[in-house]
């Protein structure tokens, strides 16, 4: 195990008159080293609150987030950073930085406060822009892009981030079906061929289900299941997760398995 | 290493010469270079022109005794103060207005967006108008008592911005400081009701903004604030960077975000209420400023906010200079000036975003 969370809750505070939102109750889950895990779950169901906690961006409220077995809560800041990386489901700089800017923020946690990043910084950011197929946009406005550029360039600044694990939420929400795949398809590539461990947070299941070898399902601030992809997704998780009937069979051209909705349950 | 050599060398696109980008040392260098020699171009011109022309070499000799050397008097006494005050007071907003825009996540906030000018401009409608001898220390009782002004702003505006939790909400900021300023105004105005026709008019004159400091002492006072909210400036620029993109993404790149918000925060405030105790609310400078320079030299505020230090230091001695030139003898208040390149540029740059 590499990242685990043991027994960890967490409470959004509101303004006051307002009730207080638990978010997760009592999560205790382990992210296998070099796996390729994805978090799945209806919305509200804590998925995002849990890769803030994975990336020790909010800190639980009890329990401990710890990189193998050390607590993220102890490790200032930028040592996490040097280790854990992000892809929020969507980046809105306010001003107009290239891509390769972007890029080179990721080496952001690598820097000393004064430091300016050097010839081998640049090498790694340029790397990590050829790797995500970006590379020629790197003069380019990253506010420019389209969505599919964006993400990947996004994808390309963590990278240069050189994590060991990288969090991902939602990135093939709001992308066309060739973008999905491409983004897919890249995820399974930097998962095989640099062992980085990678958490993504997914409404598409069948993304889920081509690319991730474990699963996290969660419900109400709770992890209801969680094991090998082929053992948790069933019909019956399907329609204890989000009250669909679904049909989940293993597609032959596809060659993994496939999930079909075909009602609401009544 | 190997990876990132390998895949360098490999490289599959091109690079021509043309493209082959500066490394971010050598544009700091020329970028500090470049502004430099302008800002020092200007602050020594400066102060040679005029409604009278002065010879440099007569106000600079030391055998005429200074009470018959009116080159001189006319240099050291009536211009100089007034340039390096415009210096100081350019730099100083010029730079807390790129603090606040990233900070904000905002490219229209300006250092008057939070109230530090409006609590400012409330302190010294107060001591114009009931006087009293409020002095501390080096500052005399005006410019003291915007201090306190801004102080009591600032203190406020941080007080409702992190009341909620630990880190600072900056939509309750901006909130806070648009309510501030107009709450403030509202008492600016009861002040000035309650006050006889020549106290409004020396309270109206100090609301446009003035370099005519007077002498060195006031700017003697400023400095040390102004340089103590520069030294904190320093650092800032890469966490400045990464809050534009949103505080979960600076925070996941390893930036202490309450940390770096709380330094943005009181530096910035501090250059504000220093400028603006020594030469009143002059407005536009840091929108104007920062926006030209971005226009120039990119958005990488490790870039963007020593430039903005130096070009607004130039800006705003430029500014004084048609402000003393343009109607000679009459002088236009810098603030106007400044207001009418400011006003059409910040309306330009409405209409270019929208």
């Amino acid at each position: 195990m590499t990242l685990t969370t043991d027994h960890v809750s967490y409470t959004y505070r509101r303004h006051r008159g307002l009730e207080p939102v638990s978010a997760l109750r009592d999560i205790s889950v382990g992210v296998p080293r070099g796996s390729l895990t994805g978090l799945i779950g209806p919305n509200g169901c804590g998925k995002t609150t849990l890769l803030k906690l994975l990336a020790g961006v909010l800190s639980p409220d009890s329990g401990t987030v710890a990189l193998d077995g050390q607590a993220l809560a102890s490790l200032p800041r930028r040592h996490v950073a040097r280790r854990i990386a992000v892809v929020p489901q969507e980046t809105h700089p306010v001003f107009e930085y290239t891509v390769l800017e972007m890029t080179l923020m990721g080496r952001h946690p690598h820097l000393g406060p004064f430091e300016l990043e050097g010839p081998a910084d640049l090498a790694i950011a340029r790397e990590a822009l050829a790797a995500t197929g970006t590379a020629h946009l790197e003069d380019r406005s990253y506010m420019a892009l389209s969505g599919g550029e964006k993400q990947r360039v996004v994808i390309a600044s963590a990278l240069a981030q050189s994590p060991e694990v990288l969090l991902l939420d939602e990135p093939t929400a709001s992308l066309d079906l060739g973008y999905q795949l491409d983004i897919a398809s890249l995820l399974q590539r930097l998962n095989r061929e640099r062992s980085v461990t990678m958490v993504m947070a997914t409404h598409d299941l069948n993304v889920a289900a081509s690319i991730c070898n474990t699963l996290v399902l969660m419900r109400d601030g709770r992890v209801l299941a969680s094991g090998g992809t082929g053992d948790v997704l069933t019909s019956a998780m399907v329609r204890q997760l989000y009250g669909v009937e679904a049909d989940v069979r293993l597609h032959d051209l596809a060659g993994h398995l496939t999930v079909v909705p075909v009602g609401r349950r009544p | 290493m190997t990876t990132a050599d390998t895949a360098a060398s490999s490289q599959a696109v091109p690079r021509t010469p043309g493209r082959v980008r500066k490394s971010i040392r050598a544009r700091l260098a020329a970028t500090l270079l470049g502004f430099g020699a302008v800002a020092v171009a200007v602050c020594l011109l400066a102060p040679l022109v005029g409604t009278t022309s002065i010879s440099l070499t007569r106000a600079f000799d030391r055998s005429i005794p200074f009470e018959e050397n009116v080159d001189a008097q006319i240099f050291f006494v009536a211009r100089l103060p007034r340039v390096l005050a415009g210096a100081l007071v350019g730099s100083a907003l010029a730079s807390a207005g790129v603090v606040f825009q990233a900070m904000l996540r905002n490219p229209l906030a300006t250092p008057f967006t939070l109230g530090v000018s409006a609590g400012a401009s409330l302190g010294a409608m107060l001591a114009i108008i009931f006087g009293g001898a409020l002095a501390l220390g080096p500052f005399s009782t005006v410019p003291a008592a915007s201090l306190a002004g801004a102080a009591l702003a600032s203190a406020m505006v941080y007080w409702l911005a992190t009341r909620r939790g630990h880190a600072m909400s900056t939509s309750v900021l901006l909130l806070a400081g648009v309510t501030l300023n107009s709450f403030f105004s509202a008492l600016i105005m009861f002040v000035q009701y309650l006050a006889d026709f020549a106290q409004v008019y020396r309270a109206a004159r100090w609301i446009m903004g003035d370099l005519d400091v007077g002498g060195f002492d006031s700017i003697v006072a400023a400095l040390p604030l102004v340089l103590a909210a520069f030294a904190l400036f320093a650092m800032l620029p890469s966490s400045l960077n990464l809050l534009s993109l949103g505080e979960d993404a600076a925070a996941a790149r390893g930036v202490d975000v309450a940390r770096a918000q709380r330094i943005a925060f009181f530096s910035a405030s501090l250059a504000t209420s220093a400028a603006v105790s020594l030469a009143g609310p002059i407005g536009f400078v840091g929108i104007v400023v920062p926006h030209l320079v971005r226009l120039l030299v990119g958005v990488d505020h490790r870039i963007v906010l020593p430039a903005s230090a130096l070009f607004g230091a130039a800006f705003l001695v430029a500014c004084d200079l048609v402000a003393r030139t343009l109607m000679a003898p009459v002088e236009i208040p810098v603030g106007v000036v400044t207001a009418m390149i400011g006003g059409p540029f910040f309306l330009w740059l409405l209409v270019r975003k929208g």
